[in-house]
């Protein structure tokens, strides 16, 4: 649509080097439930504050339902955020494009999805994938031959055979698929690529594969990425930073090996101690994880009560300054609490959970109008 | 590997698969799935099968339920469960046999509840069509099962959708153990879910195990799950089975350099950041020998000189189809 933003991002050149690439300032997002006339929602997101600096890898970890998909969604502005606000380069980007994004947008920030067998249209070569990215953000170059060159290049970069262009995407595996998505993401010469779990449909010895391609295009190109995952293993081998989310807000970050060595926040505890581990025997404590639980939701007291930068609030989402602050780790306060009815599956699947935990439920699946008179007749 | 280690150890196996050979039979060429595949569970053992996609593993937990459509094929081998033919079995024996014997959780088994009937009518109807009790008798049956994993039974009203993907997990496992089966097939139980759930149904799995003693054939990718939970295991490759021995013992000490390369593909919590990678490039197990007994109760398949040159922690490389390779010969 707009011809005159494509000159900007061919332009702009890497601004000043201690603007992030992307940050997320005060980012939320709700989405109303009920039907039609009802007035409830449910908020996913709310005051996310998030930047990733040039040529940095910040995972963003969380079970299902904590909101790092629709932070990603927002991001991508496949959603548009009920609040806050997302620079790209020192750029707010929801003020410049106001109603959808542009392709200047799109050139600087791309996506790579979960499912690299949806994310392909099956009727169309690799070929024509890289070749539609390169000739919509002009980056094709002036004739045939330089197209095929980059083509050549692109393959090469994300270690796929040159052979592969004419191939259709049935007949590549899992992980080629997955890597013909990020050549595709890669032709337009991102500043940022938000990958949505992009390995956890891929086979085992393969999403190593991808990690360290991924590692690669940081380390040679300068890319950004926001890397969403559930997996906190893989966070901490390729990410420099790791954010945790929970309940639509971030709860710690840090410095990934110091924060999965040292988690402050109950939660990010409670989500380490679950990662199967053989080299940690009886790493299942329910005694240990009920407590834990409750200090997710209802806790009374905080480890940092004292702070001498930063006094505890139950009110404000205080954030605490964990160890050497040369590792940028913080976490909230524990005495803020999660608004009701937006806690996370984790507390509202347990087992030994009261009826509280099922409210929780109802709000999240299903026609709650319909629901609840079965609810009270159970 | 809380379960006690002494539950195992019986030597009458509750199964025993000899020589399976499973080919799916095309028209211009057939692939062969399964091959020449041989282990036994013992009464109250967990036996672990890993592997990647397309090694066979869900093809061989589909033999011992019979559940192979064509154009599969079991070609050759035995399957014996308690020592009854299972490969002989007439439909009518095979309708007990399953569910009554032998149970199955698939993966993503929590989207297999039929979402216009409650749990309660779900879990009922078992209970009256295959063990034929009376529908009162039933649904207070199905209340104590909802109880043995710890659900409420008053979710006995709820619809599928109104429980959480964690506790549909739950309830599909109370169903599979609903009529005390001796064997419980899990394939890739938790893959579906978050890490935090997971450790829960794999708790809640190891406690109903160990209440009720059954046997449990457990398939999954996840290396470290499966060490976790399981007593022995084995691990899959191209249809063939390239290691068998107690899980810690693969996992201390594992031979085989496809096993070595699924051990490197997790990364590990704790320690330094040391650059992993998957299988690397170019190799390729093909034409895999039979198992040779290299300590105690561990077996592995010889390997060429050639496939030794892995090592953990070399030059990352990105080799994607060694794994796939094997399984299309």
């Amino acid at each position: 649509m707009s011809h005159s933003m494509l000159s900007t991002s061919t332009g702009s050149g890497p601004a000043r080097t201690d603007t992030p690439a992307l940050e997320v300032r005060g980012l939320g997002k709700s989405f109303p439930i009920g039907g039609l006339f009802s007035r409830d929602s449910v908020r996913a997101l709310h005051g996310v504050d998030l930047a990733i600096g040039r040529g940095e890898i910040v995972a963003l970890v969380g079970e299902s339902g904590s909101g790092k998909s629709t932070l990603a969604r927002c991001v991508a502005r496949l959603e548009r955020p009920s609040e806050g606000s997302i620079l790209l380069d020192g750029t707010d980007v929801l003020k410049r494009d106001r109603f959808q994004a542009s392709r200047a947008f799109r050139s600087q920030l791309q996506m790579v999805f979960q499912d690299p067998f949806g994310s392909l249209n099956p009727a169309h070569r690799i070929g024509h994938f890289l070749r539609r990215s390169l000739a919509i953000h002009g980056k094709g170059g002036r004739s045939e031959t330089e197209t095929q060159a980059r083509l050549e290049q692109l393959m090469d970069t994300v270690g796929l055979q040159t052979d592969m262009l004419d191939s259709y995407p049935h007949e590549l595996s899992g992980g080629q698929r997955q890597r013909v998505a990020i050549a595709r993401a890669l032709a337009v010469e991102p500043q940022v690529i938000l990958a949505d779990e992009p390995t956890s449909m891929l086979d085992v010895s393969v999403r190593i594969g991808v990690l360290n391609l991924m590692r690669r295009l940081r380390d040679e190109q300068g890319i950004s990425m926001l890397y969403i995952t559930h997996d906190l293993a893989s966070a901490r081998y390729l990410a420099d930073r790791t954010a945790v989310m929970f309940a639509g807000e971030l709860v710690e970050e840090g410095e990934s090996l110091d924060l999965l060595a040292n988690p402050a926040h109950p939660y990010t505890q409670l989500l380490v101690s679950a990662v199967p581990d053989p080299a940690r025997a009886g790493s299942y404590d329910p005694v240990r994880r009920a407590e834990l639980r409750q200090a997710v939701m209802a806790s009374t007291s905080c480890a940092f009560d004292g702070d001498p930068d930063q006094p505890c609030s139950g009110d404000q989402p205080v954030r605490h300054q964990v160890g050497d602050p040369g590792n940028r780790h913080w976490v909230r306060c524990h005495l803020y609490r999660p608004r009701a009815g937006a806690g996370g599956h984790a507390l509202a699947a347990d087992p030994a959970a009261g009826p509280s935990a099922d409210a929780g439920i109802s709000v999240h699946a299903g026609p709650p109008a319909s629901a609840h008179p079965r609810k009270a007749s159970a | 590997m809380t379960v006690s280690q002494t539950s195992f150890g019986s030597h009458e196996p509750v199964l025993d698969v000899q020589d399976l050979t499973v080919k799916y039979i095309g028209d211009s060429r057939s692939t062969t799935a399964v091959d020449r595949v041989s282990f036994s569970i013992g009464t109250g053992e967990v036996f672990g099968l890993a592997g990647e996609s397309g090694c066979g593993k869900s093809t061989i937990a589909n033999s011992i339920m019979r559940l192979l459509k064509d154009p599969a094929k079991i070609a050759a081998g035995s399957i014996s469960f308690g020592g009854r033919d299972v490969l002989a079995m007439s439909p009518e024996e095979l309708r007990r046999f399953r569910w009554q014997d032998v149970a199955m959780v698939f993966q993503s088994a929590m989207n297999s509840l039929n979402p216009v009937l409650t749990i309660g009518e779900q879990i009922v109807d078992i209970f009256t069509t295959h063990a034929g009790l009376s529908r009162k008798e039933s649904l207070r049956r199905a209340g104590e099962l909802l109880e043995l994993v710890r659900i409420d039974p008053a979710r006995l009203k709820s619809y599928p959708h109104q429980l959480s993907g964690g506790m549909r997990q739950r309830a599909v496992i109370a169903m599979a153990v609903a009529l005390k089966p001796s064997l419980l097939i899990l394939d890739e139980p938790t893959t579906a879910l978050d890490v935090v759930v997971q450790q829960e149904i794999m708790a809640q799995i190891k406690e109903l195990q160990r209440e009720l003693g059954f046997s449990v054939l457990f398939i999954t990718h996840d290396m470290s799950l499966m060490v976790e939970l399981s007593h022995r295991m084995a691990v899959m490759y191209g249809g063939r089975i390239v290691e068998t021995a107690r899980a810690h013992d693969v996992y201390a000490d594992p031979r085989h350099p496809y096993t070595q390369a699924l051990m490197g593909a997790f990364p590990p919590l704790t320690g330094p950041r040391v650059p992993l990678s998957g299988l690397p490039d170019g190799v390729k197990f093909r034409n895999i020998p039979d198992l040779a007994e290299v300590a105690p109760g561990h077996l592995v398949a010889p390997f060429g000189a050639g496939d030794l040159s892995i090592a953990h922690g070399t030059q990352a490389t990105d080799d994607e189809d060694a794994a796939l390779e094997g399984a299309i010969r």
